[in-house]
């Protein structure tokens, strides 16, 4: 039975503040969903506690609305008994980077076939806006009114640190990118990790406008796509060329040319993790901040693994007789 | 001239250091005497760390087994025989020896460095102190170099295989025959054939030690015991918990998923149920306690029968997560193999003190169904019915089970596939749903909400954390919902007690003078116990609980027949606040907190004092 995008919205009110970035990932990931050719039964939303992890209650599937920082975990257990689903992750940056921050790199180095969707708002919102590991040190929160001494975690490095077979970045409003990406993760067999750039009106209105605002988009972004040369900035003028394993900046109208651009090759793990290290604040004459796939490889997934093993052990041991298991290798009578 | 006695029962207890091999020859000797057809109960009792400092009393492995020619409950109090591999071994086991017991020492285990590490400073071997007991002087050392000082083998393999000439001795003492180790150590040293021919030539050689030496004389026979007539085999009690989780697994046709967290002393449980992969066991090593767990709630969300395991620690960490199962109302079973707390505790040391954790500890109203085996072969119906109960009922069940229960074993008369009880899971047909809407907190007589598991077309629904809406699961702060569900849920945990047996009284009368409670592994000193009573004149009377929450429904009526109810804990009194809040009676408690099992003789003592 098919269905649409619109068969996906549950009775449920959608109860983000207005103006949330959640409400544009909701509408592109109930159409990507619509489009996957999967049965609606098959489908399973499981979140954590935050925002965004009410976003199983808005969609017509089955979910899990489950507590702070275990989807990961959870969704593991889901996977290992019920490989055929169609598992996605909600969660956010304080649920999956510090509560959960375990069990996310246990599942991507496990690489469960699920789809992880990290929405980063570098803010604890539901709590009313408290700096979370992805605020930028010096950050004023609530929680630091002198500013924030933690060091920010780098989603990117986190996940290629625990051998994520996919890592991609974009963002809540740039729809067409969200949902090229979306269809992009779940295409991939293994844990697919998509870190959405998520707009909090409320709490940390603006993290993102330098990536998201007309004006300084082109600057400061910089869209990977495989097999092309890495360029950005106005016109496209702007390259990124490799020397060495060192990134640097070019201008393709002084003397430089496509052919001397890096080429983006998502299967390469040590070019990706250049990418995930291309994080510095923009500013003018430092590097862009990338956006896409920056890594994709398809390296043998938990529960197929895990399928094998048994039918391996089946194999060798006979199919498991459980009176022979009761009795075991030695009895005795007594008469 | 060599001599032999009768006995009904003998204690015996070997303590050596970690390094010995204690635990194996302790097996080995129990596996003989259970294939010659002895009843029999064993007692590992080892440090915590993996290596301890050598020949200290901190380092000392002890193993203890009862075996007899009538029914056994106890692996023993005092010990008639006591083997010392070292001066440590001595020190700390000596006092469990009964006068005029037999002790065998290994008298290189004696020598200058091994007294200064035992902290002795004159060898017990040389002044008076052994006085009262018949002490056998072996040089167990020595006696194994000479007999392998053919084969090549390295000064530290020579001294491993020592343990196997003790218990070659002990074959010859007790009459009993070397053939089940010497199959054991063909399966264990298949591969490696100098291991094994040095092994089995100890053996023989400390069989024929006794044999031919005449300083020694007596022989010892226990008889084989009565026992039901039946096929028995020997089981640990964390093996029989996972054949328990595998047996309801089959019978249900439930996926079978172990996610776990390696804690002492459940880790068996893993290492059994990952054996048998064959079954379609699913096991799971977890990076944390949290992921074992919440894995299982994802499992159980699935379909599967979802189990996990660990020990008051792991418990306690996983606390959230089981509010969360409460909350779903999803079938799950947790083992908490309990040992000595509170924190780290006594990792390797029996306690019951988390029966109040069992209970209470979440946050929240949040109801658990609670049972607890008796007995290491127990463990296998407790697990079962541990299972039936989950998954019947959609609940989180607790299986209390503990370290003594864990780590010793007993013969089990195993049962039969088709003698199991049978049990589905509560599940819902998509076809009736067609023209109705599938509610997932909509409930049976029971109480107990249909199981729709992704896959089942049109049963889409949302499970939460959060509190649900009654019947559709939607959340909701409705204040007279939120109190309705509370109460929903603690009387669909009320209702178990019409699915599961009256109280009975294990032994004595149904009314009368005192009456024992116990819970869990005390059992088999409880039952000792009660038996001597009686036979000495005394009215006494035991009951068992299996069910710690909900109680039995007759509970209270039963504790009414008796003048008085002791019950007996290796906690600081846990069951007897329970027993005093619910029934209100003036239960009389008797506490041990040692990290150690009662002594029958502990019960007696106690039930004299009150009668």
């Amino acid at each position: 039975m098919t269905f649409t995008a619109k068969d996906l919205v549950t009775d449920q009110d959608v109860r983000w503040c207005p103006g949330c970035g959640d409400y544009s990932i909701l509408k592109q990931v109930q159409s990507v969903v619509a489009d996957l050719g999967r049965k609606r039964e098959d489908i399973v939303f499981i979140s954590g506690i935050g925002c965004s992890s009410r976003f199983p209650y808005y969609m017509e599937t089955y979910g899990m609305h489950s507590i702070h920082g275990r989807a990961t975990a959870i969704a593991s257990g889901l996977k290992a008994t019920r490989p055929e689903l169609d598992v996605w992750i909600i969660t956010g940056d304080g649920d999956s980077l510090s509560i959960g921050g375990n069990h996310l790199i246990h599942l991507l180095r496990r690489n469960f076939d699920v789809n992880i969707l990290l929405f980063n708002n570098e803010i604890y919102g539901l709590t009313k806006g408290q700096y979370s590991p992805t605020s930028h040190e010096g950050k004023v929160t609530k929680s630091s009114p002198f500013g924030a001494l933690d060091h920010a975690f780098n989603p990117s490095a986190v996940a290629l640190g625990a051998d994520s077979s996919f890592f991609a970045r974009t963002m809540d409003r740039d729809p067409k990118h969200l949902k090229e990406i979306l269809k992009r993760g779940n295409e991939h067999k293994g844990a697919s990790l998509i870190e959405i750039y998520q707009n909090c009106n409320v709490f940390n209105d603006g993290a993102f406008f330098t990536f998201t605002d007309k004006a300084t988009k082109s600057g400061s972004t910089l869209f990977v796509e495989q097999g092309q040369p890495m360029t950005f900035g106005e016109d496209n003028k702007m390259g990124i060329k490799l020397d060495g394993f060192k990134p640097v900046l070019v201008n393709l109208n002084e003397g430089h040319s496509l052919d001397d651009l890096w080429i983006h090759d998502e299967n390469d793990y040590m070019k990706a993790t250049l990418l995930s290290r291309m994080f510095d604040v923009p500013s003018e004459g430092s590097m862009p901040r990338p956006f896409g796939v920056f890594y994709s490889n398809n390296r043998g997934t938990y529960e197929t693994a895990l399928e094998a093993q048994i039918e391996e052990a089946t194999e060798a041991l006979g199919k498991g007789d459980l009176d022979a298991l009761l009795a075991g290798n030695n009895t005795w009578e007594i008469k | 001239m060599e001599t032999t006695n009768e006995l009904k029962e003998i204690t015996i207890l070997f303590a050596g250091d970690s390094g010995d091999g204690m635990q194996l020859t302790g097996n080995q000797f129990a596996d003989t005497n259970a294939n010659f057809g002895n009843d029999l109960a064993t007692f590992p009792n080892y440090p915590a760390e993996i290596r301890a400092p050598i020949g200290t009393v901190a380092g000392v492995s002890g193993f203890q087994l009862k075996f007899g020619s009538s029914e056994v409950f106890t692996p023993g109090d005092e010990c008639d025989v006591l083997v010392a591999m070292n001066a440590a071994g001595l020190k700390s086991s000596l006092h469990k020896v009964k006068t005029n017991g037999v002790i065998i020492v290994n008298i290189s285990g004696f020598d200058r460095k091994n007294l200064k590490l035992a902290k002795v400073e004159i060898s017990p071997l040389e002044d008076d102190s052994l006085a009262n007991y018949t002490v056998q002087k072996i040089d167990v050392s020595k006696l194994t170099q000479e007999t392998l000082k053919e084969s090549g083998l390295g000064r530290k393999d020579v001294e491993r295989s020592k343990n196997m000439f003790v218990l070659g001795y002990l074959y010859w003492m007790f009459n009993r025959e070397m053939k089940e180790t010497v199959t054991f150590l063909n399966q264990k040293f298949g591969r490696k054939p100098e291991i094994l021919e040095s092994n089995l030539k100890v053996l023989k050689a400390g069989y024929h030690y006794g044999d031919t030496t005449e300083t020694f004389t007596t022989r010892y026979n226990v008889k084989k015991a009565n026992l039901p007539k039946g096929v028995y085999r020997s089981i640990m009690g964390n093996q029989a918990t996972a054949l328990g989780l595998i047996a309801a697994s089959q019978k249900s046709g439930l996926q079978l998923f172990y996610g776990s967290y390696p804690i002492t002393p459940a880790s068996d449980i893993l290492h059994e149920l990952a054996k048998h992969k064959n079954f379609g066991v699913k096991t799971f090593q977890a990076e944390d306690e949290i992921a074992a767990v919440t894995a299982c709630i994802g499992a159980a969300f699935g379909g599967a029968l979802a189990t996990t395991g660990s020990s008051g620690p792991g418990i306690a960490i996983k606390g959230e997560a089981l509010g969360l199962a409460v909350m779903l109302e999803i079938p799950l079973v947790v083992v908490n193999v309990q040992r000595g707390g509170p924190s780290t505790g006594l990792p390797t040391k029996t306690e019951q003190s988390d029966l109040m954790q069992a209970l209470f500890g979440r946050n929240g109203e949040a109801q658990t169904v609670v049972v607890a085996p008796k007995s290491p072969k127990d463990a296998f119906e407790a697990a079962y019915e541990a299972c039936r109960i989950a998954v019947s009922h959609m609940v989180p069940v607790m299986l209390l089970s503990d370290g003594y229960i864990a780590n010793g074993a007993e013969p089990w008369a195993y049962p039969k596939t088709s003698d199991l009880q049978e049990f589905k899971p509560n599940s819902p047909n998509p076809a009736d749903y067609e023209d109705k809407t599938y509610l997932p907190y909509e409930r049976n007589e029971n109480l107990v909400r249909k199981w729709a598991v992704p896959g089942m077309p049109g049963l889409e629904h949302r499970v939460g954390g959060i509190e649900k809406e009654d019947l559709t699961g939607n959340i909701s702060y409705d204040p007279d919902n939120h109190q309705h569900m509370v109460k929903t849920r603690a009387a669909k945990i009320d209702k178990i007690s019409d699915n599961i047996p009256l109280q009975g009284i294990d032994q004595g009368a149904n009314s009368g003078k005192v009456l024992i409670l116990g819970w869990g592994s005390p059992y088999g000193a409880i039952k000792s116990a009660v038996k001597i009573l009686l036979e000495d004149g005394y009215d006494v009377s035991h009951a068992h609980l299996r069910y710690l929450n909900p109680f039995p429904k007759n509970l209270g009526d039963l504790l009414n027949q008796f003048d008085k109810v002791l019950i007996p804990e290796i906690n600081d009194g846990q069951l007897d606040i329970l027993i005093r809040n619910k029934y209100l009676i003036p239960s009389i408690r008797l506490s041990k907190i040692k990290g150690l099992p009662f002594t029958t003789n502990e019960i007696i003592e106690k039930v004299k004092e009150i009668y």
